[in-house]
C-alpha cells in the first residue's frame, strides 16, 4: 500500500538521519517495524552503530502511571543535558490488527522538551515485537539517543520479555496490596532491577513498599532471584515528585551494570533473544512453507508428517 | 501479513473539548484495522507536527467544534509544509458547513469529514487521501 | 388557584388524575408542584452568546423587549477555558461560539441598560465560575444593585467537565473546592442565586445512554452535597437551591421515565441519606434542553420534528424551564429565524396542546411507571459502585471514577454503540440513513462571526490593560493566590477584589493554575 522507502535507501535515511532529522529517524522506524528486506538491511547498518545508549525498560499494570513517569523521567534528563527518546509500545487489537495508541496524552511534556517519543503497535504479538523493539532501540541509539526508554504495558509475556531484555528493567505499582499480588503473578517481580511505587500521593503506599519488601525476601530465601535486590523508588509522576531519585537510581544501576560485568551479560542476553525470535520467525516462515509444499501425506500420522517436514527444512533427511 | 497499517494521527486543535466525535472515528479506524496515534485535547499546530513527524504518519485528523476551522485548519497545513511534511494529507472533522468546503480545499486539507459521516464514510475517506498517494511521490 | 380548563371540544378537566403520592408530594415521582403548569407554564429559557459584549447585549435586550425575563449567556471557547482573547490558544475562537469576556469592563458591556435586580440570569461557565459570578456582583454593585437582590443560575458544575464536556482548568479536588466556596458565599450573601446547575446534558451529549445520564448526574449531585457537608454547611442551608439540568432526547418514554426517576430518586436520598429535613432540599427543580446531537445536518428542516417531539418529553416529564434548539444548530450558531421556530414550538406545546392542563398526565400508565422504576434501579447499581470505590462516600468514587477513567470509558463505549447501531442500520435515523432522498445540502443563511470580532476584541483587551493601576492588579493577583493556598479560606471575596481591579479572567486563571496545577484527563477512547 505504502512505498517502501520513499525514494531514499536505508544508507541514505540512516545518514540523514544521523544529522538530526526527525523524519528520517521516524521512517527508518517504520521499515524496522515493517520487518523485511528493509528492516534487516537496517539491522545490518545500524549493528555496529549502536551500543552507547542505556535502555531502559519500563512496565506496569495499564494505569499505574507509566507514561506519566516516562514523560517526567525524560523530561529531567533533558534538563541535565541528555538526549533521551521513548518507545511506547501499546496492544493492537487481535480482531482488527488496528490500534489505538495513547501513551503521547501523557507524554505532552516530555514533548514539548523535545524528546523524541515514538508510538508502536505489539502488531500481532509474537515475533513482530520482539524484532522490532531491539531493531528501533538500535535505530535510537545510533542516531545519538542516551538513554532509550520503553514503555511497555506489563500483561502479555511479549511485553514483559522485552522490558526483561533492557539494560534495566523498572517495574511500576501502585499502592494497594493486589497491585503487587498482580505483579508477582505477571512474573514481574523476578523481572524488575528497581522498582517504582507511583502515585504515592495515595493512601497505602508505604503499604505497597512493605509488600513488596516482603515478596523479595520469600523470593531471596528461595533463592529464585539471583539478582541484586532492586531499590524501591517512590513516586508522584504527576507533580515529578520523586522522579530525580527514580533518575539516580537507574543511573546507579547503570553505573554498576558498566563497573562490572553486568552489561555485557545483559545484552549478550539480549542479543540471544533477538536471535531467537528471529530464528523462530525464519523457522515459522519455513514450516509454513514446507506445509505448503509437503503437506500431510494419507496415511502418516501427524507426528510423521512434522518430523519428514522438519527434516526437509533443517536439511538433514527424515529427523524421526 | 499484508501490507503495514495506515498510521493516523487524530487531535483536537483548539480549546473546545467536545471528543465524542474524535473518539468514535478512533475506534472506527481501529476496527478497520488502522493504528491510531491518538493525542487527544487542547493541541496545537507544534504538538501535531511533532507527532505526525515522530510518528510517520501516513494522514492526520484533526476536530473541530469551535466554528473556527477557516482560521484554524490554514495554520495546520502551512505548519505541516514549514516542517517539511507538506505531503501528509490533512482530514478535517467537525461542525463544517457546506459552503466553507472550497475554501478549505483551497487551503490544502485533503478532505472534510462532517457530522454523522458514517464509519463507511470516514474510513474511506482516510484511505483515500492517504491512496491519492502524494506520498508515493514525495520525500 | 387552577382556573377551569377545557379540552377543545369543552369537556372541563381535572388539574390531575389518579392516585397518590400526588404532584407536590413525597417523593415527588409525579412532580414538584400539585398544580404543575396550570399554575405556572415553565420557563422559556433560551440561549444567547456571540461576538463581542456589546453584541450580546444587543440580543438580550431585544429577548427582553419580547417579553422575556430569563437571560441565558453562552461564553465562547477562551472564556469557559479562563483564557484571554488575546491568548495564543484563543486563535480562532474569541467571539465565535458565545460572547468573549476577559475583564469586568466586558461584563457590565454585557449587562448595559439591563436592570439585574429585576432577570434571572443564568450563567452556563464552569472551570472559571467563580470569577465570572464576582464579575457579575462587581458589575451589579457599580450599578447600584446590592448582590442579595440578583437572581439566577451559575452552571459551575465541575465534575461532568472530566467526565463528558472536558472544559476543566485545574485537578478535580481544588476544583470541587471552588464550587463548594461559591456555594457557602451565595448561601451567606445571595439567597435567590443557584450556585450549581448539576447537568447530565453534556454527558448525554458525550455519548451517554439515558440511564447513564441520570445516575451520573445525581451521583455528581450527591458529591457535591458531601463536599459542602464536608466544609460544614447544614444540608438544608444549600440544597434548596441546588438545580439540575437534564437532557432531552429522541427516545420518548425513556426520557419522561429519567426525569421522573431523578425526582424520586433525589428526594429519597436527601431525605434518608444526607438527612434533609426542608421539604425544598428534597424537590429535584430541574432546566431541560433538547438533545443538540440528536440534530442532523441532513434535511435540518426535520430537525424542527425532532425538537418539539424532545420538548414535549421535557414537559410531560415536568420540568421548570425549558430550551428548545434550532434546526440550524448542527451546522452553525442558530440564526434569527431559526431560534424563533424554536421558542415557537415551545408556545405551541404550552397553549395550544393542553399538555398543561393537567399535572403527570402520564402518571399511572403501566408503561411509563415501569420505565421509571427501572431507570431507578439502573442509576441504583452505579450509586452501588461508586458508593463500594469511595469506601461509603460518593464523592470519593466520583473522584476516583474520574481519575480511573471509568465514566470516560463508559460514556465512549455507549457512544461507539449507537454510531455501530447506525451504520448496521439497525437504528434509523430519518434523513440519514433511511428516507435520505430529498436532502438539499445545508441552509445557506447561516450565521457566522467573522475575524473581525476577534481582533475587536483584543483591541479592547488592549486598551483595558493599559487603562488600568498595575500595581493594584498584581496586589489583588497575590491575594488569590494566598487564599488559594489556604484551604480552609473562601477565595470569593479575593476575587471580587482582583476583578474591581480588572484583573482578567486569563490573569487570575494563572494565578490559580501555580497553586492548584493543571490537569491531564486520563484517555479512555
Ligand atoms: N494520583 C496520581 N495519579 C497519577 C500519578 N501518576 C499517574 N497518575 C494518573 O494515572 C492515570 C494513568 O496514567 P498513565 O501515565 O497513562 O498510566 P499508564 O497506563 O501506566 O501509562 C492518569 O490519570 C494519571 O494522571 C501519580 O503519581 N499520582
Ligand atoms: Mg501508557
Amino acid at each position: 500500500m505504502q512505498p517502501a522507502t520513499e525514494g531514499r535507501t536505508p544508507a541514505e535515511l540512516l545518514a540523514a538521519a544521523r544529522d538530526g532529522e526527525r523524519r528520517a529517524i521516524a521512517r527508518l522506524l517504520t521499515l524496522v517495524e515493517r520487518g523485511g528486506g528493509a528492516a534487516d538491511a537496517i539491522a545490518g547498518a545500524t549493528h555496529r552503530l549502536a551500543g552507547t545508549a542505556h535502555v531502559v525498560g519500563i512496565t506496569g499494570a495499564p494505569g499505574s502511571g507509566k507514561s506519566t513517569l516516562t514523560s517526567a523521567l525524560t523530561t529531567l534528563l533533558v534538563a541535565g543535558g541528555r538526549r533521551p527518546a521513548v518507545v511506547a509500545v501499546d496492544p493492537s487489537s487481535p480482531l482488527t490488527g488496528g490500534a489505538i495508541l495513547g501513551d503521547r496524552v501523557r507524554m505532552e511534556a516530555a514533548t514539548v522538551a523535545g524528546v523524541f517519543v515514538r508510538s508502536m503497535a505489539t502488531r500481532g504479538h509474537g515475533g513482530g515485537l520482539a524484532l522490532a523493539v531491539p531493531g528501533a532501540v538500535r535505530v535510537l541509539d545510533a542516531c545519538g539517543f542516551d538513554p532509550v526508554v520503553i514503555e511497555t504495558v506489563g500483561v502479555g509475556q511479549v511485553e514483559v520479555d522485552v522490558v526483561a531484555a533492557a539494560d534495566t528493567a523498572v517495574v511500576v505499582v501502585t499502592p494497594g496490596w493486589g497491585d503487587a499480588v498482580q505483579a508477582n503473578k505477571a512474573g514481574l517481580l523476578e523481572v524488575a532491577d528497581l522498582f517504582v511505587v507511583n502515585k504515592a500521593d495515595r493512601p497505602g503506599a508505604s503499604d505497597a513498599r512493605r509488600d513488596l519488601d516482603l515478596m523479595l525476601d520469600l523470593t531471596e530465601v528461595s533463592g529464585a532471584c539471583p539478582k541484586r535486590r532492586p531499590v524501591i523508588v517512590e513516586t508522584t509522576a504527576t507533580k515529578g515528585e520523586g522522579v530525580e531519585d527514580l533518575l539516580a537510581a537507574i543511573d546507579a544501576h547503570h553505573a554498576v551494570l558498566v563497573g562490572g560485568t553486568g552489561l555485557e551479560v545483559r545484552r549478550a542476553r539480549r542479543l540471544a533473544a533477538e536471535v531467537r525470535a528471529r530464528l523462530d520467525h525464519l523457522l515459522g516462515e519455513a514450516a509454513g512453507q514446507a506445509l505448503v509444499e509437503a503437506g500431510p501425506v494419507a496415511g502418516e500420522t501427524t507426528v510423521e508428517t512434522a518430523r519428514r517436514l522438519a527434516g526437509r527444512i533443517l536439511g538433514t533427511g527424515d529427523t524421526g | 501479513m499484508g501490507a503495514a497499517p495506515i498510521r493516523v494521527v487524530l487531535a483536537k486543535l483548539g480549546l473546545d473539548g467536545h471528543d465524542r466525535g474524535l473518539k468514535v472515528v478512533a475506534r472506527m479506524l481501529r476496527d478497520a484495522g488502522m493504528e491510531v496515534v491518538y493525542l487527544g485535547l487542547r493541541q496545537t499546530t507544534g504538538t501535531i507536527v511533532d507527532a505526525v513527524e515522530q510518528e510517520d504518519a501516513d494522514v492526520v485528523g484533526i476536530s473541530m467544534h469551535n466554528a473556527g476551522h477557516l482560521t484554524l485548519a490554514p495554520l495546520i497545513v502551512a505548519a505541516l509544509a514549514d516542517a517539511g511534511l507538506g505531503d501528509v494529507p490533512v482530514v478535517i472533522g467537525g461542525v463544517v458547513p457546506d459552503e466553507d468546503l472550497d475554501e478549505l480545499a483551497a487551503a490544502g486539507v485533503g478532505a472534510v469529514l462532517g457530522p454523522g459521516a458514517s464509519a463507511v464514510e470516514v474510513v474511506a475517506s482516510v484511505r483515500g487521501v492517504v491512496d491519492a498517494g502524494v506520498r508515493a511521490t514525495g520525500d | 388557584m387552577h382556573p377551569d380548563r377545557r379540552t377543545l371540544s369543552g369537556i372541563p378537566v381535572d388539574p390531575v388524575y389518579g392516585e397518590g403520592p400526588l404532584p407536590g408530594e413525597y417523593p415527588y415521582t409525579r412532580g414538584i408542584h400539585a398544580g404543575m403548569y396550570r399554575d405556572r407554564h415553565w420557563t422559556m429559557r433560551m440561549f444567547a452568546g456571540f461576538g463581542t459584549a456589546e453584541d450580546t447585549n444587543g440580543r438580550f435586550k431585544e429577548l427582553l423587549r419580547s417579553g422575556g425575563t430569563g437571560l441565558s449567556t453562552a461564553f465562547d471557547m477562551p472564556t469557559l477555558m479562563g483564557r484571554d482573547s488575546d491568548h495564543p490558544l484563543a486563535i480562532g475562537e474569541v467571539g465565535r461560539a458565545g460572547v468573549a469576556v476577559d475583564t469586568v469592563d466586558d461584563m457590565a458591556d454585557l449587562f448595559a441598560d439591563i436592570d439585574l435586580a429585576a432577570v434571572t440570569t443564568s450563567m452556563t461557565i464552569n472551570g472559571p465560575a467563580p470569577i465570572l459570578l464576582a464579575m457579575y456582583v462587581a458589575v451589579a454593585e457599580e450599578g447600584g444593585v446590592e448582590r442579595r437582590l440578583l437572581a439566577g443560575t451559575l452552571q459551575n458544575d465541575i465534575l461532568k467537565e472530566y467526565q463528558a464536556q472536558k472544559e476543566y482548568l485545574f485537578p478535580p479536588r481544588p476544583s470541587v473546592r471552588l464550587v463548594t466556596d461559591v456555594i457557602r458565599f451565595t448561601a451567606a450573601e445571595m439567597p435567590r442565586w443557584n450556585p450549581v446547575s448539576v447537568s447530565g446534558y453534556h454527558i448525554r451529549e458525550a455519548g451517554s445512554t439515558a440511564a447513564q445520564e441520570l445516575a451520573f448526574t445525581l451521583a455528581n449531585g450527591f458529591a457535591y452535597v458531601e463536599a459542602a457537608a464536608a466544609v460544614g454547611l447544614d444540608v438544608d442551608e444549600f440544597a434548596p437551591r441546588l438545580s439540575f439540568f437534564f437532557n432531552s432526547h429522541s427516545d420518548f418514554f425513556e426520557e419522561i421515565g429519567k426525569f421522573r426517576a431523578a425526582r424520586r430518586i433525589w428526594a429519597r436520598w436527601m431525605r434518608e441519606r444526607y438527612g434533609a429535613r426542608d421539604e425544598r432540599s428534597l424537590k429535584l427543580r430541574f432546566h431541560t434542553q433538547t438533545a443538540g446531537v440528536s440534530l442532523t445536518a441532513q434535511q435540518p428542516e426535520v430537525n424542527i420534528a425532532r425538537v418539539a417531539l424532545q420538548a414535549l418529553a421535557g414537559v410531560l416529564g415536568g420540568t421548570q424551564s425549558l430550551h428548545t434548539d434550532s434546526y440550524d444548530e448542527a451546522l452553525a450558531l442558530p440564526s434569527k429565524e431559526a431560534a424563533r421556530i424554536a421558542l415557537r414550538t415551545q408556545q405551541v406545546i404550552a397553549h395550544e396542546t393542553g399538555v398543561a392542563d393537567v399535572a403527570d398526565p402520564l402518571g399511572g400508565s403501566a408503561y411509563v411507571e415501569w420505565m421509571t422504576d427501572e431507570l431507578e434501579r439502573r442509576a441504583g447499581e452505579v450509586f452501588d459502585r461508586l458508593d463500594d470505590e469511595g469506601g461509603g462516600s460518593i464523592l470519593e468514587g466520583v473522584y476516583a471514577g474520574i481519575e480511573s477513567g471509568w465514566f470516560m470509558g463508559e460514556i465512549a463505549e455507549s457512544a461507539y454503540r449507537f454510531e455501530r447501531e447506525v451504520n448496521a442500520g439497525d437504528r434509523v435515523v430519518v434523513g440519514v440513513n433511511a428516507f435520505t432522498e430529498g436532502d438539499e445540502g445545508g441552509s445557506s443563511r447561516l450565521m457566522r462571526i467573522g475575524q473581525d470580532t476577534e481582533d475587536l476584541q483584543r483591541k479592547r483587551l488592549a486598551e483595558v490593560r493599559l487603562a488600568r493601576d498595575g500595581s493594584a492588579v498584581r496586589t489583588a493577583l497575590a491575594r488569590v493566590a494566598d487564599e488559594a493556598g489556604r484551604p480552609e479560606a473562601n477565595l470569593m471575596p479575593a476575587l471580587l477584589d482582583a476583578v474591581r481591579t480588572r484583573a482578567t479572567v486569563g490573569e487570575v486563571v494563572e494565578v490559580l493554575e501555580d497553586v492548584f496545577g493543571t490537569y491531564v484527563e486520563t484517555t479512555v477512547v
